[in-house]
C-alpha cells in the first residue's frame, strides 16, 4: 500500500506523504527506546553495587553464537524483504523461515544461559541488584523478540497460505522495521552487559 | 457575519476583576509580612520563610526578594500590557463589520521579547549560582557541632557523636555567634522510608532519604524555639513528624549536654514501673540507659522527661497524655507504629510513674 | 440528518433501539465519536476528581478537624491527583485532539482508527481499575484499599513493607494500561498529522493545533515510556522479590525520583502544550487579527519540548544533590521559561491591534493568560533552587501548580469548550450560564489558589491531613476551603449548561463564530465521512482566502 497520491487541482504536483504504516512503527521505536534506555540507566547505575552474590565476571559467558544467529536475522529478514518485492515468494518464504528459525534459536540460547544462572550459579532475579537489573533488561529484550517471533509467524502462515505477495511489501516491510530494531537493541544490551558491565 | 454583538460592560469587568484581584493578593500578602516582621518576640509561632534566623535562611530569604522582585516588574510590566490590549482593542459597535489590518508578524519584536528573557535568566541564574554554593560548599568551622538525624516513620532520632547523646523529636543547638561561629552541621539519614528535615527560619530543607547520607547546616544567632516538620510524605502520620529546636544560649545548651549525658535515673525509686518496663515488650523498640532496654526502633527514653512533648510533637508530654498514649496510641495519633500495650491500669500508673523519673 | 449526532438525537431521528446506538458507540471507530467519548469519560472523572479536593478542603478547613481519618485523606489527595493528571487531563486532551485533528487537517479520520479505539479503551480500562481498588480493596485477606502513597508514588514507601495489601499496585497497573493506551493515541495522532493532510497542507500551514498536538504527541512518547518502564521495576520489586528500589539491598530511592520526574516534568508540557493549542486557535478568532508569529510559536513549541526534558530534577532540589547540579537544573528549568514567555507574548501580539469580542471562549482564554502568566513567575521562583529549598513540599508549590492546572489548562479547556461545544453537537451554548461560570469560577479560583500561596510561605507542607493550629495557616486554609466550594458550584453550572444546551442551546450552523480552519467549513456536527471532497488548501487560514477572496492569506505567508 503506497503513500496517498493526490493530483493538487490545477497544478502538475502530486501531493506525496510518507507511508503511515512506516511511520507509525518508527513511533513505535522511539517509544520502545525510551523503555529500554530507562533500563540500560538503571543497569548502568547498579553496575557494582550489589551488597552480595555472584558477580558478572564471575557467572557470565558472553554468548557469541546465539548473538551472531540474532543479527543474521536482520539479514535474513532484509532479503526476504526484498524478494518479497520482487514477487520470487518461494525465496521470501525460505529466508523468511530461516529468521523465525534463528530467532527461535536465539531464544533458546536465552533460555539455556538463565537455566544455568539459576540452578548452577544461583542467580535469581531476587539475588541481589546484579541479578534483578540482568534479568529485567534481558528479559525485557527476550518479550519483545518473542512478540516479533510471534507476528513474523503469523506472516508465515498468511505466506504459506498464498496470501503475501508483492502488494504487501510495504506492510512486510514495516514488520521487519521493527526486527531490525529488536536487534539494534540487542547491540546495546550486549555491550552494556557483556562488555561494560563487567 | 454572525457575530453577535458585544458587552461593553465586560471589559471594564474583566479589568476590574484583575485589579481587584492583584489588590486582594497585596493586601493577603502584607498580612502575611505583618505576621512575619523582625520584630516578633524569638517564640515566634509562625515558622515563615520570611523570618530568617539563620544564615542559609538569610541568604534564601535575601535571593528570594530580589527573584520576586524580578518576577514582579515583569508581571506588571506584562499585566499592564495585557489589561492595555484587552480595554483598548475591544471590538466597538460602529465599524464592526470591517476586519482589523492583519498583521502576520514582527521579527523586530520577537528578538526583543527573546532577548530579553534571555538576559534576565542570566541574571537570575547568577544570582541563584552564588546562594547555591554558598550553602551547600560551606566549610565547617571549629565551633561546629555534629548532630545526626535519622528519620523514622514517624519522629526523629538525633544522635550527637562527639558528645555521646540519644533523643528524639526535640533538637537542642547553640546559638551562634557570627564573630565565633557555632554552627550545627545535621547529617542526614532514614531507617525506613523519605522524610524531609524543614525549620523554615533555620534553612531550607533537605531531605532524609533510606540508603544516601545527606548533609545540611545552620547557625541560628537568636535564642529561641523554632518549629518545623517533616515536609516529605512519608505515611500515614506524616503530618503529626513535627519538629522543635531549641535554639540555647551556650550556657544553656551545655547544662542541656551534661544532663543527657548523665546515665538514666538509678533512683530505684519506682522498681515495679521499670520492672514493667524491663519485662514487657517495651524493650524491643525503646532504649533507656541503664536498664535492659536497648531497642532502637522508638525513641530513646532515657531522658524523656526533659521533652516538652510526645509522640513527635502529637501531644503535650503530661502524665495523662503519657498514659494514653500507652494505652491507645490511636487516640493521639491512629497509624503510629506504637502498638497498644495492652496493660492493667495498676500496671499502666506503676509505669508512667517510673516514666516520669526519667529526667 | 447524519446519523452521527449524538446518540438521544440518533433515537429521535431514526427510531432505532437505544441498544443499538450503545452498540455503535461502543463499537466506534470513528475518531469523532472517540473523542466524544474521551471527553464524556474525563468530564465524569472530573467531578469525582473534584469531590475528592472538597473532601480534601473540608478536612483542611480548620485545624485539627476531624472530617476523614489520616488514612482517608491520604487515599484523597492520592487518588485526586492520579484522576486529574491521568483520567481527566490526559484523556481530555486526547478527546479534542482526536476529534480536532482530522478535520483541521482535511482528513477523513486518524491513521489507525482501530488503534484509535483500543487506545480509548485501554485508557477507560485503566481508571475502571484505579477505582476498583476502593471495592477490590478491604476485601478479602485485608487487601488493602485506594492507593495512599502520593500520587508519585515515591520509593520505598511502596515496597511491601510499607505498602502491604496491593493498593499500589492498583495505582501502578491503572496506569500501566492507560499509559500504553496513551501511547497508542499518540502514535495515532502523529501518523495522522504526517500523513493524512489534506492536498496543499504543507506543514507550515497546518493550524497551530496540529503542530502542538504533534509536539505533544512525540512528547508523550518520550515522556509517558519511563514512568511505565519504572513501574515495571516496582512490579518486579514487589513480585518477584527485585531491588531495583530496595534500600535494603543497595537499591536507590533517588532512582525512582529521577525515572518518576523525567516522565513528570514532560507530562506537565504535554499536558499544558495541547491547551496552548485551543488557545492558539481561540484568540485569533476573536480578535479577528491571525496568530501573531506562527513560525515563532511553532518554533518556541519544539523549544519548549526539548528543553522540558533536561529540567526533571527541579523537583529534586531536596535529595542533596550536588550544587553543579542543582545549579545545572536551575538555569535550565528557568531557560525553559524563554520559549514560554515569548508564547504569551505572541498571544499579546494577536490582540494587539483587533477587535477583541468577549465572548465566553475568549473569556476563558484571557484568563488563561493572566493566570498562565503568574504560574509562569511562580515557576521561575521555584526554579531557584535555594528558594525552592524553603518552597519545595509546601502549599506554595500545590498553589504554583493548580495556578497552572487549573488556572491554565482548565481556563483553556473551558474555552475549547465553549468554542467547538456548537461544532460538536451542533448547538450553541448558553452565553449567559457561560459568563456566570466563567465569573464563578474566576473568583472562586483566585479565592483558593492566590491565598494557598501564603501558607507556603509561613511553613505549611502539602499532603498532611491536619495541621497544628496558631501558625498563621487557619484562616487562610478556612477561605481557600471556601473558594473551594465556588468553584464547585461553578462547575454545577458548567455541567448544567452541557446538559441544557444540548437539549435547548440555539442551532449553530457550519461557522457560528466566523473562524478560518477547516472543520468550520462542514456542517455542525460533521458527517461521518467528514468531507465530502477532499479539500484543497493554499494557506494557513483556507476560511479567510474564501470570505476574503481579495486578500487570501497565501500573498503574505
Amino acid at each position: 500500500m503506497s503513500a496517498m497520491t493526490t493530483p493538487l487541482s490545477g497544478s502538475r504536483l502530486s501531493w506525496k506523504l510518507p507511508y503511515r504504516g512506516r511511520v507509525g512503527m518508527a513511533c513505535l521505536i522511539f517509544a520502545e527506546s525510551a523503555i529500554f534506555t530507562i533500563f540500560v540507566v538503571a543497569y548502568l547505575f547498579y553496575i557494582g553495587k550489589s551488597l552480595s552474590g555472584p558477580t558478572p565476571r564471575e557467572v557470565l559467558e558472553t554468548p557469541i553464537f546465539y548473538t551472531i544467529c540474532l543479527l543474521s536475522s536482520s539479514l535474513t529478514i532484509h532479503f526476504a524483504g526484498k524478494f518479497l518485492e520482487r514477487g520470487s515468494r518461494g525465496a521470501f518464504l525460505l529466508l523468511w523461515l530461516l529468521t523465525i528459525a534463528l530467532g527461535a534459536l536465539f531464544l533458546y540460547g536465552t533460555g539455556k544461559e538463565w537455566h544455568r544462572l539459576i540452578y548452577e550459579r544461583g542467580l535469581t532475579i531476587s539475588t541481589n541488584l546484579f541479578g534483578t537489573t540482568y534479568y529485567s533488561l534481558v528479559g525485557l529484550h527476550a518479550f519483545h523478540v518473542t512478540a516479533g517471533l510471534i507476528m513474523l509467524t503469523i506472516v508465515l502462515l498468511f505466506g504459506l497460505a498464498g496470501r503475501v505477495g508483492p502488494e504487501q511489501s510495504a506492510r512486510v516491510d514495516v514488520l521487519s522495521l521493527y526486527w531490525h530494531f529488536v536487534d539494534a537493541v540487542w547491540v546495546v544490551v550486549f555491550t552494556v552487559v557483556y562488555v561494560l558491565g563487567r | 457575519m454572525r457575530i453577535g454583538e458585544t458587552m461593553r460592560k465586560a471589559d471594564w469587568q474583566v479589568i476590574a476583576s484583575r485589579v481587584a484581584g492583584i489588590l486582594f493578593l497585596l493586601a493577603a500578602e502584607l498580612l502575611a509580612a505583618s505576621l512575619c516582621s523582625a520584630s516578633t518576640p524569638a517564640d515566634n509561632p509562625v515558622p515563615s520563610i520570611f523570618d530568617p534566623h539563620s544564615t542559609p535562611a538569610e541568604s534564601i530569604r535575601h535571593l528570594s526578594v530580589f527573584v520576586l522582585g524580578i518576577t514582579g516588574l515583569i508581571f506588571l510590566v506584562v499585566f499592564i500590557l495585557l489589561a492595555y490590549a484587552v480595554v483598548k482593542f475591544r471590538s466597538r459597535k460602529a465599524g464592526a463589520e470591517r476586519e482589523p489590518a492583519q498583521v502576520y508578524g514582527s521579527t523586530q519584536i520577537e528578538l526583543a521579547w527573546t532577548v530579553i528573557p534571555i538576559l534576565i535568566v542570566a541574571v537570575l541564574f547568577l544570582a541563584t549560582a552564588r546562594v547555591i554554593h554558598g550553602i551547600q560548599d560551606a566549610p565547617k568551622p571549629v565551633g561546629t557541632i555534629e548532630v545526626t538525624a535519622i528519620g523514622h516513620q514517624f519522629w526523629w532520632e538525633f544522635r550527637y557523636p562527639a558528645l555521646g547523646i540519644v533523643t528524639a523529636n526535640e533538637l537542642h543547638i547553640p546559638v551562634s555567634d557570627p564573630a565565633h561561629p557555632s554552627p550545627t552541621f545535621l547529617k542526614l539519614l532514614s531507617a525506613d522510608t523519605d522524610h524531609s528535615f524543614w525549620i523554615p527560619q533555620l534553612a531550607g530543607k533537605t531531605d532524609l532519604i533510606p540508603n544516601r547520607v545527606n548533609q545540611m547546616w545552620m547557625d541560628p544567632q537568636r535564642v529561641g524555639i523554632y518549629l518545623g516538620q517533616c515536609a516529605q510524605y512519608c505515611g500515614t502520620q506524616h503530618a503529626k513528624m513535627l519538629l522543635r529546636v531549641y535554639v540555647d544560649s551556650p550556657e544553656d545548651f551545655n547544662a542541656w549536654v551534661s544532663e543527657q549525658r548523665q546515665p538514666a535515673n538509678q533512683d530505684d525509686k519506682e522498681l515495679s514501673g521499670k520492672h514493667i518496663f524491663e519485662t514487657t515488650s517495651c524493650v524491643n523498640c525503646h532504649a533507656v540507659g541503664g536498664t535492659n532496654g536497648t531497642g532502637r526502633f522508638g525513641p530513646d527514653l532515657t531522658h524523656l522527661m526533659s521533652r516538652r512533648t510526645i509522640a513527635a510533637g502529637a501531644a503535650e508530654n503530661t502524665p495523662e497524655n503519657l498514659r494514653l498514649w500507652i494505652q491507645n496510641p490511636d487516640a493521639i495519633k491512629t497509624g503510629s507504629l506504637m502498638p497498644a500495650m495492652k496493660l492493667s491500669d495498676a500496671e499502666l500508673d506503676a509505669l508512667v510513674r517510673y516514666l516520669e523519673t526519667l529526667q | 440528518m447524519s446519523s452521527d449526532a449524538l446518540a438521544i438525537q440518533t433515537t429521535e431521528a431514526t427510531g432505532q433501539p437505544w441498544v443499538q446506538t450503545l452498540h455503535e458507540w461502543v463499537t466506534t471507530v470513528d475518531h469523532k465519536r472517540l473523542g466524544v467519548l474521551y471527553i464524556l469519560y474525563s468530564l465524569f472523572f472530573l467531578v469525582i476528581g473534584g469531590m475528592e479536593a472538597i473532601v480534601i478542603r473540608i478536612q483542611l478547613m480548620r485545624p485539627h478537624n476531624d472530617f476523614v481519618s489520616p488514612q482517608v485523606f491520604n487515599r484523597m489527595f492520592t487518588m485526586h491527583g492520579t484522576t486529574m493528571i491521568f483520567f481527566v487531563a490526559m484523556p481530555i486532551l486526547f478527546g479534542f485532539g482526536n476529534y480536532l485533528v482530522p478535520l483541521m487537517i482535511g482528513a477523513r479520520d486518524m491513521a489507525f482508527p482501530r488503534l484509535n479505539a483500543f487506545s480509548f479503551w485501554l485508557t477507560a480500562f485503566g481508571g475502571f481499575l484505579l477505582y476498583f481498588s476502593l471495592l477490590g480493596g478491604n476485601g478479602l485477606y485485608g487487601a488493602g484499599t485506594a492507593p495512599d502513597v502520593g500520587w508519585w508514588a515515591y520509593a520505598p514507601l511502596t515496597s511491601r513493607a510499607f505498602s502491604p495489601g496491593h493498593s499500589s499496585d492498583y495505582w501502578t497497573i491503572a496506569l500501566l494500561a492507560s499509559g500504553f493506551g496513551s501511547i497508542g493515541t499518540a502514535i495515532n495522532l502523529i501518523v495522522t498529522i504526517i500523513s493524512m493532510r489534506c492536498p496543499g497542507m504543507k506543514l507550515s500551514r497546518m493550524p497551530l493545533l496540529a503542530w502542538l498536538n504533534l509536539v505533544m504527541s512525540g512528547m508523550v512518547l518520550l515522556a509517558i515510556t519511563p514512568l511505565s518502564a519504572a513501574q515495571l521495576m516496582l512490579l518486579v520489586d514487589r513480585y518477584l522479590g527485585g531491588h531495583f528500589f530496595d534500600t535494603q539491598a543497595g537499591g536507590s530511592a533517588t532512582l525512582w525520583m529521577h525515572f518518576f520526574w523525567i516522565f513528570g516534568h514532560p507530562e506537565v508540557y504535554v499536558l499544558i502544550i495541547p491547551c496552548f493549542a485551543f488557545v492558539s486557535e481561540i484568540i485569533p478568532v476573536f480578535s479577528r487579527k491571525p496568530i501573531f508569529g506562527y513560525p515563532v510559536m511553532v518554533g518556541a513549541t519544539v523549544c519548549i519540548a526539548f528543553v522540558s526534558m533536561s529540567v526533571w530534577a527541579h523537583h529534586m532540589f531536596t535529595i542533596g544533590m550536588s550544587s553543579y547540579a542543582n545549579s545545572f537544573f536551575t538555569i535550565t528549568t528557568m531557560a525553559v521559561g524563554v520559549p514560554t514567555g515569548i508564547k504569551i507574548f505572541n498571544w499579546l501580539g494577536t490582540m494587539w491591534g483587533g477587535k477583541i469580542l468577549f465572548k465566553t471562549p475568549m473569556l476563558f482564554c484571557i484568563g488563561f493568560l493572566f493566570q498562565f502568566l503568574i504560574a509562569g513567575l511562580t515557576g521561575i521562583m521555584l526554579a531557584s533552587s535555594p528558594f525552592d529549598w524553603q518552597l519545595s513540599g509546601s502549599y506554595f508549590v500545590v498553589a504554583h501548580f493548580h495556578y497552572v492546572i487549573v488556572g491554565g489548562i482548565l481556563f483553556a479547556l473551558f474555552g475549547a469548550f465553549y468554542y467547538w461545544y456548537p461544532k460538536i453537537t451542533g448547538r450553541m451554548l448558553n452565553e449567559t450560564l457561560g459568563k456566570f461560570h466563567f465569573w464563578l469560577f474566576l473568583i472562586g479560583f483566585h479565592l483558593t489558589f492566590d491565598l494557598m500561596h501564603i501558607p507556603g510561605l509561613l511553613g505549611m507542607p502539602r499532603r498532611i491531613y491536619t495541621y497544628e493550629p496558631g501558625r498563621g495557616w487557619d484562616t487562610l486554609n478556612f477561605l481557600v476551603s471556601i473558594g473551594a466550594f465556588i468553584q464547585g458550584i461553578a462547575i454545577v453550572v458548567f455541567v448544567a449548561n452541557l446538559i441544557f444546551s444540548y437539549f435547548k442551546g440555539a442551532k449553530a450552523g457550519n461557522d457560528p463564530w466566523d473562524a478560518w480552519t477547516l472543520e468550520w467549513s462542514v456542517s455542525s456536527p460533521p458527517p461521518a465521512y467528514n468531507f465530502s471532497t477532499i479539500p484543497t488548501v493554499a494557506s494557513r487560514r483556507p476560511l479567510w482566502d474564501l470570505k476574503h477572496p481579495e486578500d487570501p492569506d497565501n500573498r503574505y505567508e
